[in-house]
């Protein structure tokens, strides 16, 4: 089942200029797989070497950090709505 | 690269070191680092010295080779070289030698170090073309833009969380801002904005402009080496909250080092979060270099109440550098550092400057500063904004009636 996932600015030359494309998948890193089959090039730019999430990018699903769930395991059904954002400032 | 005077070059990703060019982006597109204003050391080397310095007006733009705008700073001339204080009392307090507080609280003109990254952020927006400005705050950086918009005549949009501080929320509106007032937290608030700045092309201050926004932070720096008589101190002691101020306090140190403007000496840099929300403090304490976010902040420290700090990692990386600690008082402790240094200096804190003065007690008592070392307290934003917070705490008014006969028998009491 698709998911609608939020692609922010820097990643967008990557999605030809889409701010939300869809994915499938059970799980978050299921959806990253997805997401590098049909852009790719796009993994690297979230996950570091060891395929873990880069330091500043920051993942939610319905709202919810995926560091708060269970990372990238964080179960996804179809429904959900994931965005990638990365890391501001404060204030 | 259009740099009228060359200083600023291009930016740098702090991650992977690509460059780019001197516009409104703040994120590596390839490694999502944070991106930093590179500048031509070599350049500024040349031309600045401590006595040009201290030839030029006292405001923060008299550093301004190492600030990226382009032309002359046209929002926030007048901000900054707020006072620094040599704090005697609150040193005999605290079992030290020589202390000193330095006093954003009088920041022109909100009454907070905020005015110093918004002057910058504001006057390069400008440059760069945008008319209308926003940013994503825990209060006082919503009143610095909301002020300095309005004094430039840019429209401006702030948001932040729907449960602040009556005076900060007040201290946006009174500018003819647009208040956004989120249900949530800080973090959502973030979140929402970067959101937002993605799909309408304003300036937000801490999201698009961050790179150059944050470089202001760097003029508080200078200006407590100048106001030392151009040496460094032995600790410095600097509230958190994204962890943007504690890693631009040690650049600044760094840069006036590079540049010979102050002679290198070992310093120690601290950090202060309270603890109902003190994700870079856990870390510090704990040896890590992942920061858990913290989810639902409880404090009553709003304006440090960042649960995910973007610069968390770095704060983290210039304490271990320095040899420096960080700590994490409570709300009580919190309110009695704001009473204590109101009661020693008469000088009036927000929370952050409570949770500062607090942190530092801590340090203090852990033997981590010690009695015959310098320290310089940044005290970043004014009591009155958060009147909350010590409401009921410090007293009640003793009400008479207009009669010296009442006041007598008062006294005699």
């Amino acid at each position: 089942m698709p998911i609608n996932v939020r692609i922010p600015t820097p990643l967008r030359k990557l999605t030809k200029d889409k701010d939300i494309v869809q994915a499938s998948g059970a799980t978050i890193q299921e959806i990253i797989d997805s997401l590098e089959k049909q852009y790719p090039g796009l993994k690297e730019r979230i996950c570091d070497e060891r395929g873990e999430l880069r330091r500043f990018v920051n993942v939610y699903l319905n709202d919810e950090d995926i560091r708060f769930a269970q990372g990238k395991g964080t179960l996804v059904k179809d429904g959900d709505e994931i965005s990638v954002i990365p890391a501001i400032a404060g204030g | 690269m259009k740099a009228k005077h060359g200083f600023f070059t291009s930016l740098k990703c702090r991650e992977c070191g690509r460059h780019y060019p001197t516009e409104a982006l703040h994120v590596c597109e390839f490694c999502f680092g944070p991106l930093e204003v590179d500048y031509d050391y070599g350049l500024i080397k040349t031309v600045l010295t401590r006595a040009k310095i201290a030839s030029r007006p006292t405001n923060m733009w008299r550093y301004r080779e190492l600030l990226p705008i382009e032309g002359e700073p046209t929002i926030g001339f007048q901000v900054g070289f707020t006072p620094l204080v040599r704090a005697d009392r609150l040193a005999k307090r605290l079992g030290l030698r020589e202390v000193w507080v330095k006093n954003d609280t009088v920041n022109y003109p909100t009454l907070s170090f905020k005015d110093r990254v918004v002057s910058v952020a504001l006057s390069r927006a400008r440059e760069l073309g945008f008319e209308i400005v926003a940013c994503a705050s825990t209060g006082n950086l919503a009143n610095s833009v909301a002020a300095n918009a309005a004094s430039g005549g840019l429209k401006s949009y702030v948001f932040i969380p729907a449960d602040l501080e009556t005076g900060k929320v007040l201290g946006s509106l009174v500018y003819g801002t647009n208040v956004i007032g989120i249900r949530g937290t800080y973090d959502q608030v973030n979140r929402l904005c970067s959101e937002i700045a993605g799909k309408y092309g304003w300036a937000f201050v801490n999201v698009n402009i961050r790179p150059y926004y944050a470089e202001g932070s760097k003029a508080m720096g200078y200006e407590i080496i100048e106001q030392l008589g151009w040496r460094l101190p032995d600790h410095v002691v600097v509230p958190m909250a994204g962890g943007s101020l504690i890693t631009k306090i040690h650049k600044s140190f760094k840069e006036f080092v590079k540049l010979g403007l102050v002679d290198d000496h070992q310093y120690s840099i601290h950090g202060a979060q309270a603890e109902g929300c003190a994700p870079i403090v856990n870390a510090m304490k704990a040896g890590a270099d992942i920061i858990k976010p913290v989810n639902k902040p409880q404090t009553i420290v709003k304006s440090l109440a960042i649960g995910n700090p973007a610069d968390g990692f770095y704060s983290i990386q210039t304490m271990r550098q320095t040899g420096g600690w960080a700590e994490n008082p409570n709300d009580e402790e919190v309110v009695a550092g704001i009473r204590l240094l109101a009661e020693t200096e008469g000088i009036f804190a927000e929370t952050a400057g409570g949770t500062t003065v607090a942190a530092t007690q801590r340090l203090v008592n852990a033997g981590r500063i010690k009695p015959g070392e310098s320290l310089v307290l940044c005290i970043t934003g004014h009591g009155l904004k958060t009147q909350e917070a010590v409401a009921n705490k410090c007293g009640e008014a003793q009400v008479i009636g207009p009669h010296l006969h009442e006041f007598s028998a008062l006294l005699d009491k």
